[in-house]
């Protein structure tokens, strides 16, 4: 069974749908990132399970009771927020007892475990500073501290590494997931970066415009995108426009001037997605000209122009000669790492 | 760099700063020096002012309790609008901050559009509402029958004190919205997501870090009630005078300028350390949030 389950959720602003028919299930224990451009939906989602906001339509169910009709203060949710939202006036300490405070713990098991959560977060004998006093690595340890010395039944992470620096972002990443795994805290993460995405989830809720786009593994996610967006939003990708010949036989899936069996159940026009990393340079298929080159340590970066279009190859450094500026190349790939759509308005 | 450059760099902000600074001088610290000076001078009701140095007024000011209870009056109204304009004004500003867009800059424009206003103006008002039989709300309620004399608050501390604090009340206001302002927009989401109800949410969590805002809006408010004129003579008058009222008496009425003066310095000299001192205290004890 579903441990939070979200039933159709909506929400609406005035006449505005910022959130529109959400139905997600998560497992006890799992990781799921909600990932999307601003503006998707996937911050108001998140404050419509933290009780901040109230959904227009449709259920929010934690172990089958429903939230939506529990206080914000008694839902029991640990949240760090995107500017961590310390209480400035406290120290690390005391910010991190704040929750149990609430909770009426005892001031000696009180005194345990919050040395206990900072020690877990990395900040044991942070405990006097106040939180102006602390770096912004550290401010976020605190939060993250605070939000799980309550054992919370979900974890809410509001973009909480968007305002780190590149490395201890990384570095942050890694802990996360570690903690996460530790202590089997069930998560939502909320994030504009696939990157962060998919180093941590279990499974990835791709967000457009309110609407979930897809629900899957980052793996699934990122090779067998369901939609454009979802191929364009992760990572890199080719779009090529090709058609299916089904007047001869076998049906044949054409790219410019590459070719492959045809996939079942699609016919006409349609979009062949390609993953830059997935393609090499041929004997046959789709003919191009490299435009530039560009070397970046363990790989190489073509941008190249072909018949369909413009097209980026990535290949890696293994050593082997490649192609230079200028060269007129043919672009293959196998028909599994490919994903087909059927065109629109074509 | 040459020499020449470099004088001309070390030259530049002094020349820039003259103008500001000769005005200062000329306007603020040269009359306030000659007022130091005028204190210590003697005066006597035929002779006039002496230009001599003698501690008669300062030690008239000491020895006489009628100076005491003035300056303990002026005070102690000032204490009191502090209190008072804090204990509205913090929650006011609290709600204003927590209104919606279009209502906030309607409520934000009541607020401080009285500022546009004279201070005399506004204080008559009060005079006009509550001056005796012929105030308007006396009017009233004793044609209602509701009071048989007029409410008490011409020349009483009690109407000072609300008068003062209706002038008042902008500052604080402004000082604790500033404050509000630097608040943290999750800080409320995060202590409710942690179990606080809305009392321990004020209680614990806004009040400390808005306390600069209501300790600083204090000090003005403080300062500016201690050597407020206008209100306490209109409110006061002859009969209920404070400080500032009394430095004015000395000087027109009177004609005894030098112990004037000597009325004015002290209140000077007092509000300067209250001030200060009450500043370094509270940038002591909020290093945290002033950071």
């Amino acid at each position: 069974m579903a441990y939070l389950e979200l039933d159709r959720v909506a929400k609406q602003f005035g006449a505005q749908t910022v959130v529109e028919d959400f139905s997600l299930s998560v497992g006890k224990g799992e990781f799921i990132s909600f990932l999307g451009p601003s503006g998707c939906g996937k911050t108001t989602t998140l404050q419509m399970i933290a009780g901040f906001l109230d959904p227009t339509r449709g259920a929010i169910r934690l172990e089958g009771k429903d939230l939506t009709a529990i206080h914000p203060a008694k839902r029991g949710l640990g949240i760090v927020f995107q500017s961590y939202a310390l209480f400035p006036h406290m120290t690390a300490a005391e910010n991190v007892a704040f929750g149990l405070e609430m909770r009426n713990v005892p001031r000696n098991e009180r005194a345990e475990r919050v040395r206990a959560a900072l020690a877990m977060v990395g900040l044991a004998g942070y405990e006097d500073r106040h939180p102006r006093r602390m770096s912004g690595g550290q401010q976020q340890r605190v939060a993250l501290a605070r939000a799980l010395v309550i054992k919370p039944s979900v974890l809410l992470l509001d973009e909480p590494l968007s305002n780190l620096d590149a490395k201890l972002r990384e570095e942050m990443q890694i802990e996360l997931r570690q903690i996460q795994r530790t202590i089997g805290t069930t998560t939502i993460l909320v994030t504009h970066d696939q990157n962060e995405a998919m180093s941590l989830s279990d499974r990835i809720v791709v967000m457009s415009q309110g609407k979930i786009e897809q629900i899957g593994t980052p793996q699934e996610t990122y090779e067998r995108p369901a939609s454009a967006f979802v191929s364009q939003f992760l990572g890199k990708t080719n779009d090529f426009a090709g058609t299916i010949d089904r007047t001869v036989a076998p049906t044949q899936l054409l790219a410019g001037s590459w070719r492959a069996p045809a996939p079942a159940g699609l016919g006409g026009p349609v979009t062949v997605s390609i993953r830059p990393e997935r393609i090499g340079f041929g004997d046959a298929g789709l003919s191009a000209k490299i435009i530039t080159r560009i070397f970046q340590g363990n790989h190489w970066l073509f941008q190249c122009d072909s018949e369909c279009g413009p097209a980026i190859v990535i290949r890696q450094n293994d050593g082997q000669a490649q192609p230079a500026e200028g060269d007129a190349v043919r672009l293959t790939w196998r028909p599994e790492d490919m994903s087909v759509r059927a065109r629109a308005g074509a | 760099m040459s020499m020449a450059a470099e004088e001309r760099s070390v030259r530049a902000p002094w020349a820039l700063t003259a103008p500001a600074l000769m005005l200062f001088v000329g306007v603020l610290l040269i009359p306030l020096a000659m007022t130091v000076m005028l204190s210590f001078h003697d005066w006597g009701q035929y002779k006039g002012i002496e230009p001599v140095f003698i501690l008669k007024n300062w030690h008239e000011i000491a020895t006489d309790p009628y100076y005491a209870e003035m300056f303990w009056r002026t005070f102690r109204i000032a204490i009191l609008t502090t209190l008072l304009t804090a204990l509205l004004g913090a929650p006011e500003a609290y709600i204003l901050n927590r209104m919606d867009g279009r209502w906030k800059s309607f409520f934000l424009l009541v607020i401080l559009g009285p500022l546009l206003i004279s201070v005399v103006a506004r204080t008559l008002g009060w005079a006009l509402l509550f001056g005796g039989n012929n105030g308007l709300v006396n009017k009233l309620l004793m044609s209602l029958g509701v009071m048989r004399s007029p409410i008490p608050f011409m020349f009483t501390e009690t109407g000072m004190i609300i008068a003062l604090a209706h002038v008042m009340m902008p500052f604080m206001v402004l000082s604790v919205w500033a404050a509000l302002q630097r608040l943290d927009p999750q800080i409320e989401n995060a202590a409710m997501s942690l179990g606080a109800g809305p009392v321990t949410i004020i209680r614990r969590i806004i009040m400390p870090q808005i306390m600069p805002g209501v300790l600083s809006g204090a000090i003005i408010v403080f300062s500016l009630s201690a050597s407020a004129f206008a209100t306490p003579a209109i409110i006061g008058g002859r009969r209920l005078k404070v400080a500032a009222t009394l430095a004015y008496d000395e000087f027109l009425n009177t004609l005894n300028w030098p112990l004037g003066a000597a009325v004015a310095t002290l209140l000077l000299v007092a509000l300067v350390l209250i001030v200060v001192g009450s500043n370094a205290l509270i940038e002591r004890r909020y290093a945290e949030v002033f950071r």
